[in-house]
Formats: structure tokens, C-alpha cells, sequence
């Protein structure tokens, strides 16, 4: 089964952490991404830029409504994700928890939907 | 052959095989539904076969296969359940046992899987681990009907979904995730016991099904100290069933309990579990409790309980889950063992806390923490007590005021 990691954190915790820690913390996920990429856990994954950054679209009656921000304000913003293929939910719970973001924010483990059951729903 | 007695005593059981043969909850469920169905035709006419546990299974079996045939379904899922299905031998031999226990086994960690809603888990647990009707948990929970089908089919939906595994979690899990079927056995255990209301069979029902469970994890788990502490304290609490309700329904205080109605071989049982599991270094909120409950347990009459160790014990559950209910204990036991002022002295300190929940308008919160203690005791210094702050808050609470 294929499932997406949102990882979800504080950017104002984030602003916060000095320098030398967040250049520790890229040279984990890297690693982390090294090693499901090796399992071969890893399909896919990338961090995103900050809510600052976003742009939320409408189209309402035809109409195109662009508000600035993210859809919805809340305490910890999403702040990347990973797509990843596991054996069942404890496979994806333990890869999830391995995410160093997991020790700060939290990680949202959602099943994506298969394409024939997409179609069918 | 008694078959309600059969269905009762076997459906968790064989429904667990058939989920692991099957891979699904819900043709597992209607598969054995059919086999029951043709085993009431057959066994009066031919006779009861030698094991009919083995039979339902297969019966169910290859009902499922000529369904999946019959529907074409051969999509790959469908394939891979006949496969399954057809080279996995009936479980007949001397292994039977063995196997059928290592599935209830497998499902309970399913069924109480952290990713479902608490409520879902102990539902979840009753109807297929221990095969009790949706309509029977409803009435044990005091739920519609429709809203407990409602609360399993959703259930069920996650497992397959979310992709919830049917196995038991890997070593470095397993610690976490017993705890988690741990707290389902006693909510179960709970229901059966503490509630006052509904049905009086299914109760009793709830209590057995509790202690049945823990006796499997006990079994199939063994040296998890904390499993055994639990299956301890239930069985010590259980052991006093017949004296804890009076003729009339009501429940009768641990002090005025006929001690000779209670099971003297449960509570052997139950003490010597309990000391094997301290033994192994359990010391968790069950380990605590149930050397509470054997101390009463054992004690010969009500003056002869060891008050001065129940209230010592209280204080340790203090440190790590505190609440009313156990401060409350903690303060009978304490007039108990010491003197009536040291326990009032420590009731006035729970009355202050209250009084400042109340002042800050957390009035429901009080109420409700109130309410629970209640239902938690059967201790008439207790109850006074707590009935008396709970009527307070409620006038307070009051619409208009």
C-alpha cells in the first residue's frame, strides 16, 4: 500500500532553533531519506516552502477567488511530505516515527486512495 | 448438542480463524453466518460432527471460494484469498488449540489498533474476538442498536482502508501496543462490573469475556508482567460477584459483604497470579491495584484488613494516575489505618480543590469527575461523601444561575 506522510510542525518554532540545529536536522533527513530510499520504502517526498509563501484558490460560480496564505490557520503548519510504499500501517507508523520532524511537530499517515477504487467512489 | 450454548462459547474463536483465512472482516462474518446456518439443517438430522469447530471452518471456507468463483471476482485480492484459503489446511490436528488461540491472539492487536477510536476497539473486541451480538453490546453500553452497527462497519471500513494489519506487532513494538489491548480487557472488565445499569446477564457476560481474554494473553504472551497483573485484579475483583448485589439489586458495601459467598478459589487463583507478576517486576497501575483487591481480598473479616499497606499502595497510584476517585480511597484508607481525622484532614484538601474547579466555573468537569467517582465505589464513607459534593455542584449548575 502506498501512503502519504504530511509532516506538520511550528514555523514559529522553527524561526526559533539556531543555525548549527537546523543544519543537524537537514543532515537527518537526508540520511533518513537515504535509508527508505535504500529499503526501498521511498517513492517520493520534498519539504515546502513556509505558509508565508501560499496561495489558497477558489472557483465559486465560475469565478476565481485567490486569497493569500495557507486554507486554514492552525498551531502546526504543514511543512513536507514523503510518499512512501509499506507492507500495512504499522510498516508506515514505524517509517513515520523514524521522520526526525516527528520529534518536534507531527506526522499524519493518510492510505492514498488506488486509482481503480478513485474511479469508483 | 446445546447449539446456542456452542455459538455463544464458539463464534469469537472460529471468526477469528476465518478473518486470518480470509482477510476479511465482513466475508468472515457472513461466511460463518451461512455455515451456521447449514449446520442447523445438518447436525440434528446426521449428527454433530466429531469437531465442529473444524467443520464450521471449512464449511465457511469453501462458501467463500464458490462466492468469490460464483462473482467472478477474480481481481487480485480475490485470487489471493482462494489461494490462501485453499492451501492452508483446516486446523484439525493436535495444533488446533494452538493456532485458534494464536488468532484471537492476532486479532485482538487488530481490533485494538491505537489508529481506531477507543469506543470502536472495545466494540470491535466484543463482537469479533468474543462473538457477542452488536445487538447485546448495545444493550451492555446502553447505545441505539444503529449507532453500535454504525461504530463497527466504520471500524471495520478503517482496518481495511488504513490498511490495519492482522499480526502481532514486532518485539519492539509490543510492549506499547499490549498496554493498548491491556486498557480494552479492563474497560470491558469495567462495564461489566461497575455499571449499575442494564442488563445483569450481559454484565456478567462482559466480566467472563474480560477474564477469558486476559487468560489468553496471559497464555500466549507469557513473562508480560503487566498482563498478568491485570487478569490478578480481575479475577480478585470478580471473585466477589455474588456478594457485591443483594437480593433486592443493590449494591452491597465491601465492609457488609458476606465474606463466605465469596469464590475462594478465584481468589487463590487470583492472589497467586498477582505475586508472580510483582515477582516479574510488574509495577504498573494494575500491579497496584490488584495488591490492593488481594489484600482485601484475603483479609478474613472487614475489621482484619490491612489498612495501613491498602492506604500506602493508594499513595503510590497518587504519583502515577492521579484522580478524585483514588485520593478519595486513599482517604478512607488512611482513617482507617491511622485515625478518622488524618482521612478527614485529606478529604477537606480533595473539598478544596473542588471548591476552586468550582470558582473557576469548571462546574461539569467537577460534576462529572463527581459522577465517575460514584459509579467507582462501593464504599459508604465514599459515597456520602462524593453524592454530597455532586448534589452541591449541581444546584450550583442549575440553568439561571
Amino acid at each position: 500500500m502506498q501512503y502519504l506522510l504530511l509532516i506538520y510542525r511550528s514555523e514559529a518554532e522553527m524561526a526559533k532553533l539556531p543555525s548549527a540545529e537546523m543544519t543537524a536536522m537537514y543532515g537527518e533527513y537526508g540520511k533518513f531519506t537515504q535509508e527508505i530510499t535504500e529499503s526501498g520504502n521511498y517513492i517520493g517526498g520534498n519539504p515546502l516552502k513556509p505558509t508565508a509563501t501560499a496561495t489558497t484558490v477558489r472557483v465559486r460560480d465560475a469565478k476565481r477567488v485567490v486569497t493569500d496564505g495557507p486554507f486554514a490557520e492552525t498551531k502546526e503548519q504543514l511543512g513536507g511530505y514523503y510518499l512512501i510504499e509499506a507492507k500495512d500501517l504499522d510498516q508506515a507508523i514505524s517509517i513515520a516515527a523514524r521522520i526526525p520532524g516527528a520529534r518536534v511537530g507531527s506526522i499524519e499517515v493518510r492510505p492514498i486512495m488506488p486509482r481503480t477504487q478513485a474511479v469508483q467512489a | 448438542m446445546d447449539f446456542e450454548k456452542f455459538h455463544r462459547e464458539e463464534s469469537g474463536r472460529i471468526l477469528s480463524t476465518l478473518i486470518r483465512l480470509l482477510g476479511d472482516f465482513d466475508l468472515a462474518e457472513e461466511m460463518l453466518q451461512e455455515a451456521y446456518a447449514v449446520a442447523l439443517q445438518k447436525w440434528p438430522a446426521e449428527g454433530t460432527p466429531s469437531n465442529p469447530r473444524a467443520w464450521l471452518i471449512s464449511t465457511a471456507r469453501h462458501k467463500a471460494i464458490d462466492r468469490m468463483r460464483r462473482e467472478q471476482r477474480f481481481e487480485q485480492k480475490a485470487e489471493e484469498i482462494v489461494k490462501t484459503a485453499e492451501s492452508t489446511v483446516a486446523p484439525v490436528s493436535e495444533l488446533e488449540e494452538e493456532m485458534v488461540a494464536d488468532d484471537r491472539l492476532r486479532l485482538m492487536f487488530t481490533c485494538c489498533h491505537p489508529s481506531l477510536p477507543l469506543e470502536a476497539r472495545v466494540a470491535l473486541t466484543l463482537r469479533t474476538v468474543c462473538g457477542i451480538t452488536t445487538e447485546e453490546i448495545s444493550r451492555a453500553f446502553l447505545i441505539p442498536v444503529a449507532t453500535m452497527a454504525q461504530r463497527l462497519v466504520r471500524a471495520k471500513g478503517k482496518i481495511r482502508e488504513a490498511g490495519i494489519p492482522y499480526r502481532v506487532p514486532l518485539q519492539e513494538e509490543l510492549h506499547d501496543r499490549l498496554d493498548g489491548v491491556l486498557l480494552v480487557v479492563y474497560l470491558i472488565f469495567n462495564e461489566g462490573y461497575l455499571a449499575s445499569s442494564g442488563d445483569a446477564l450481559i454484565r456478567r457476560e462482559l466480566c467472563a469475556e474480560a477474564i477469558r481474554l486476559g487468560r489468553v494473553l496471559c497464555g500466549l504472551l507469557p513473562g508480560q508482567a503487566e498482563a498478568q497483573a491485570l487478569l490478578g485484579l480481575m479475577l480478585l475483583h470478580d471473585s466477589r460477584r455474588d456478594a457485591r448485589v443483594s437480593a433486592e439489586g443493590e449494591l452491597v458495601l465491601l465492609e457488609e459483604q458476606d465474606r463466605s459467598l465469596w469464590h475462594a478459589e478465584q481468589i487463590r487463583e487470583g492472589t497467586q497470579i498477582v505475586e508472580s507478576a510483582l515477582r516479574r517486576g510488574a509495577a504498573g497501575a494494575y500491579a497496584v491495584q490488584a495488591s490492593i483487591a488481594a489484600l482485601h481480598a484475603n483479609a478474613k473479616t472487614a475489621a482484619e484488613t490491612d489498612w495501613a499497606q491498602i492506604a500506602a499502595l493508594y499513595e503510590v497510584l497518587l504519583r502515577t494516575h492521579a484522580s478524585p476517585v483514588i485520593e478519595v480511597n486513599r482517604a478512607v484508607a488512611v482513617a482507617m489505618a491511622r485515625s478518622v481525622e488524618e482521612g478527614l484532614a485529606l478529604l477537606d484538601e480533595i473539598e478544596r480543590r473542588a471548591d476552586l474547579l468550582r470558582r473557576v466555573g469548571r462546574m461539569e468537569e467537577a460534576a462529572e469527575a463527581y459522577r465517575q467517582a460514584l459509579a467507582m465505589t462501593t464504599n459508604d464513607i465514599e459515597r456520602r461523601f462524593l453524592r454530597r459534593r455532586l448534589g452541591e455542584i449541581e444546584r450550583l449548575n442549575e440553568p439561571g444561575r
